[in-house]
């Protein structure tokens, strides 16, 4: 093992190449600069007051985070379900317009007038248990049934919007109660958009629950084999199936957000193509879409990442029509430098860069 | 080739070898597991580049050009590797033509006959249209041969062709490999069978740690020293083990009973008892349903009849964590498909039964991981460049030793090994053997199983022998000989 330590040194700017945080932090980095150089005003931020009177940062970067923060939490989500079971959900957007709706129909029900009918809470949790069991829906799908999950969960995907509104029967509940509006607006007296700080606290309790259980370990052996885990005592139509279940929770979190954004739903509107967003984060992160290891952080970023991209483009006028045309020229380029072969030939020009430098 | 160099992070896999292969030859390549072997082929058939060195081929002065397989196929040079390569959802017929830009692929008819034409040349029992999942792993084997002959190559690599094929299979592909020999093609052949190298190979050249030990014509290197040069030491270890004769001399405590055992995979039920301390195995021609028997006690398989006593208490076990809790461990026959977990570390692949016994709300500490991991990598020897390494850019074996760790660190009772010695080298066959007899000596019970009987009749005290997917006879003590073994497994029509 002589070879060892000589290759550790030499290798470091290989390794940068390498490590999976890599992509999203350059992509981060990129745009930042892009936007310094094009126009510094981006970075502005104004501490103002909205409407009631309390103080509000406003300007591009909070834009980011606030709406960030909701692909974030999915994120988190889609990075397991695509780890567990080497696909995606696609029907994330659809489960937020149920989530969403669930929440409303608790909260003030068929012909009310607005005001609260139950707490908050109790409207959060049915949500949370109506957007499990639908999770658990495309889990049975897919791990039982073995049906491919882009396609187990096409159905709830083309069904979901429906059933939301069913939900409602067909009708838009508007909640009047002030208080409903923090949890996608602001804390009275904090000027930081609340979603972010939700998104800091499911990024917490994901990781705890990372550390301090094996969700971790198990996830990626069954994604990565799921023939041997079964064979080291794992359950992996279990672990498939509770990967599909936290995303359930995941989703219901930005439901709430979502409706408490705007008071109230639009069935056909709410949280749409979400999904994508979702998914493309995860791959941004440079987890492999087909299963195995995962690392939730990079996901993270790389759903601010996406929302900085976005940003960035309303804010140069693109149009919303013509929106995911130019997004998908920059996550072409995004997703190519992170392909295992780009990455690795990066790496060999970075060895031998470094060689040339040593020479020298 | 010339001064080949080559070089993965943390390890340098070859350190200026040469190796000259001539027309119609045919060329043991020897060594270790980890000796580089795998990685000269690799080099030598454009999945690896080379870091240094040079390729001649015949009748050229230059350096050949090889940066990809297919610059490989292009120039003659075929292989068939050690773990099937094929895809197993197409058909023999496309599973020979894919790839090679012909007109076949689309000519169906043509295809399946041409095909079939060339299985029926080689004598493989295999259909053109047949899917090749269906077929065994030895037909898959043979198929993949059949691919590479009729890419009309020049140079014919088998690596480790003949880990899964049973005794006639082997004769039919040596009489293949002569044919081929005899029409000119140089034939490299790495394998860890010695009986077969000197059955049918003209010259050996052994590597050892990434370097070239030697070329050596077959009749100036008798079977000793050659072990000796792979191992790079005197050889008295394989001697030591084959004078202990196995007579099991433990308690009588029954460890695991099981009665009228029998599992969805399509054996016949089946009665098994195993003592403290005791080394039995199950032996059979392939196929004949060694693996599925232990597959049941594992519950590995759907078990459909049948009662499990442990230590005469009944116990009832569904599934493999059940097993598992009932302090059985099982080591599965097909490393790649139902051992490791390619990208997980070293660390993490060895940990996992035991974290899966501990419990979900339970994971190791990092510390008490890597304790685990240093002490069996230095107590198994595993060479890798850490534990953090994924353990799928280990060699064979050592990814063997990570499986038998990750078992032995959940302390068993009863220890199965399905085929443990498969595709490694003869230094780790001999510690395998010898660490499977000290665990018995410290009272584990192993069950043991090899298609190499010597290796079998080396270890195990007890014989099960099977024959078309029954328990067809039980031998000991005495009985315990090559010739007794093979009556036994033939029946009564010899």
């Amino acid at each position: 093992m002589t070879g060892k330590k000589s290759i550790g040194t030499e290798n470091k700017f290989a390794d940068l190449f390498r490590r999976q945080i890599f992509i999203p932090i350059a992509a981060l980095l990129l745009l930042a600069l892009f936007n310094l150089v094009v126009d510094p005003s981006f970075f502005k931020i104004t501490l103002g007051h909205n409407s009631v009177g309390d103080p509000v940062l406003t300007g591009y970067l909070m834009t980011i985070l606030d709406y960030g923060s909701e692909v974030a939490i999915l994120a988190i989500g889609m990075t397991l379900v695509t780890a567990a079971s080497g696909g995606q959900d696609i029907s994330v957007g659809a489960a937020v317009a149920i989530a969403g709706s669930v929440i409303l129909r608790v909260l003030v029900g068929l012909g009310g007038d607005g005001t609260l009918q139950a707490p908050i809470l109790v409207g959060f949790l049915a949500a949370c248990v109506v957007a499990m069991l639908f999770g658990a829906f495309n889990g049975v799908l897919v791990a039982i049934f073995r049906i491919q999950p882009m396609v187990a969960t096409l159905i709830l995907y083309t069904a979901g919007r429906s059933i939301a509104a069913w939900i409602n029967n067909n009708e838009l509940p508007i909640i009047t109660d002030k208080g409903f509006t923090v949890f996608g607006g602001f804390i009275p007296g904090i000027p930081i958009p609340t979603p972010f700080f939700l998104a800091v606290l499911c990024v917490v309790i994901a990781l705890l629950v990372l550390k301090f259980t094996n969700l971790g370990l198990y996830t990626q052996a069954v994604g990565i084999n799921s023939s041997s885990s079964r064979l080291n005592g794992l359950n992996p139509t279990f672990i498939k199936w509770l990967s599909f279940v936290i995303l359930g929770l995941c989703v219901a979190v930005v439901g709430l957000i979502k409706t408490s954004r705007l008071s109230t739903i639009n069935y056909s509107v709410i949280a749409k193509d979400i999904e994508m967003d979702a998914i493309l984060a995860v791959a941004l992160g440079g987890n492999v879409l087909s299963g195995g290891k995962f690392n939730i952080m990079a996901s993270i970023l790389g759903a601010y990442v996406i929302q900085f991209l976005t940003t960035t483009l309303y804010k140069f006028n693109v149009s919303s029509d013509a929106l995911p045309a130019y997004k998908a020229v920059v996550v072409i380029m995004l997703v190519v430098i992170s392909a295992p072969t780009v990455k690795e030939k990066l790496g060999a020009w970075g060895r031998s860069l470094k060689k040339q430098k040593g020479a020298a | 080739m010339r001064g080949i160099y080559k070089s993965f992070p943390g390890v340098r896999a070859l350190q200026g070898v040469d190796f000259t292969l001539c027309e119609g030859e045919i060329h043991a390549l020897m060594g270790e597991n980890g000796a580089g072997k795998s990685t000269l082929i690799k080099v030598l058939t454009g999945v690896y580049e080379k870091d240094e060195g040079e390729i001649y081929l015949k009748g050229s002065e230059k350096p050949a050009v090889i940066k990809s397989p297919q610059d490989a196929q292009n120039l003659g040079i075929s292989t068939v590797y050690q773990e099937i390569t094929l895809c197993p959802n197409l058909t023999v017929a496309e599973n020979m033509y894919i790839g090679r830009g012909k007109a076949q692929i689309t000519n169906w008819k043509k295809m399946n006959a041409d095909a079939g034409r060339i299985l029926e040349n080689l004598g493989i029992p295999a259909k053109a249209n047949q899917q090749l999942s269906d077929c065994s792993i030895a037909i898959q084997q043979m198929v993949a041969i059949a691919r590479a002959v009729d890419m009309d190559c020049k140079v014919l690599i088998l690596d480790e062709p003949t880990s899964s094929l049973d005794e006639s299979e082997v004769e039919k592909l040596f009489g293949l490999m002569r044919d081929l020999r005899a029409r000119g093609v140089g034939i490299i052949f790495v394998t860890h069978f010695l009986d077969q190298v000197y059955e049918v190979c003209d010259k050996i050249t052994v590597l050892r740690d990434g370097q070239l030990v030697g070329e050596y014509v077959i009749e100036d290197l008798p079977r000793v020293k050659l072990v000796a040069k792979m191992l790079g030491k005197e050889l008295n270890d394989m001697e030591e083990i084959k004078d202990e004769n196995q007579v099991y001399t433990g308690e009588e405590e029954l460890v695991i009973e099981a009665e009228g055992l029998q599992s969805d995979a399509g054996i016949k039920p089946f009665d098994f008892v195993i003592k403290k301390g005791e080394v039995n195995g199950f032996t059979g021609l392939l196929g004949s349903g060694r693996s599925e028997c232990v597959r049941a006690l594992f519950c590995a398989d759907k078990i459909i009849a049948g009662k499990v006593k442990k230590k005469g208490k009944p116990v009832k076990m569904t599934k493999p964590l059940d097993a598992m809790k009932n302090g059985i461990a099982y080591l599965p026959e097909d490393r790649k498909i139902d051992g490791i977990v390619g990208d997980l570390s070293v660390r993490e692949n060895l940990i996992l039964a035991a974290q899966v016994l501990r419990g979900f709300f339970k994971p190791f500490s990092r510390a008490e991981a890597n304790k685990f991991a240093d002490e069996y990598i230095k107590l198994l020897e595993i060479k890798t460049a850490s534990a953090d390494t994924p353990i799928k850019s280990l060699s064979g074996g050592n990814q063997q030793k990570v499986i038998l760790a990750r078992w032995l660190l959940t302390h068993p009772e009863y220890l199965i090994l399905d085929e443990p010695t498969r595709g490694i080298d003869i230094g780790t066959k001999i510690e395998i053997q010898k660490l499977v007899l000290k665990l018995a000596s410290e009272g584990m019970s192993v069950t043991f199983i090899s298609s190499e009987t010597d290796e079998m009749l080396r270890t195990c005290s007890r014989l099960i022998v099977m024959r078309d997917r029954k328990v067809v006879g039980e031998l000991s003590g005495e009985d315990l000989t090559q010739s007794k073994v093979m009556e036994t497994i033939a029946g009564g029509e010899m």
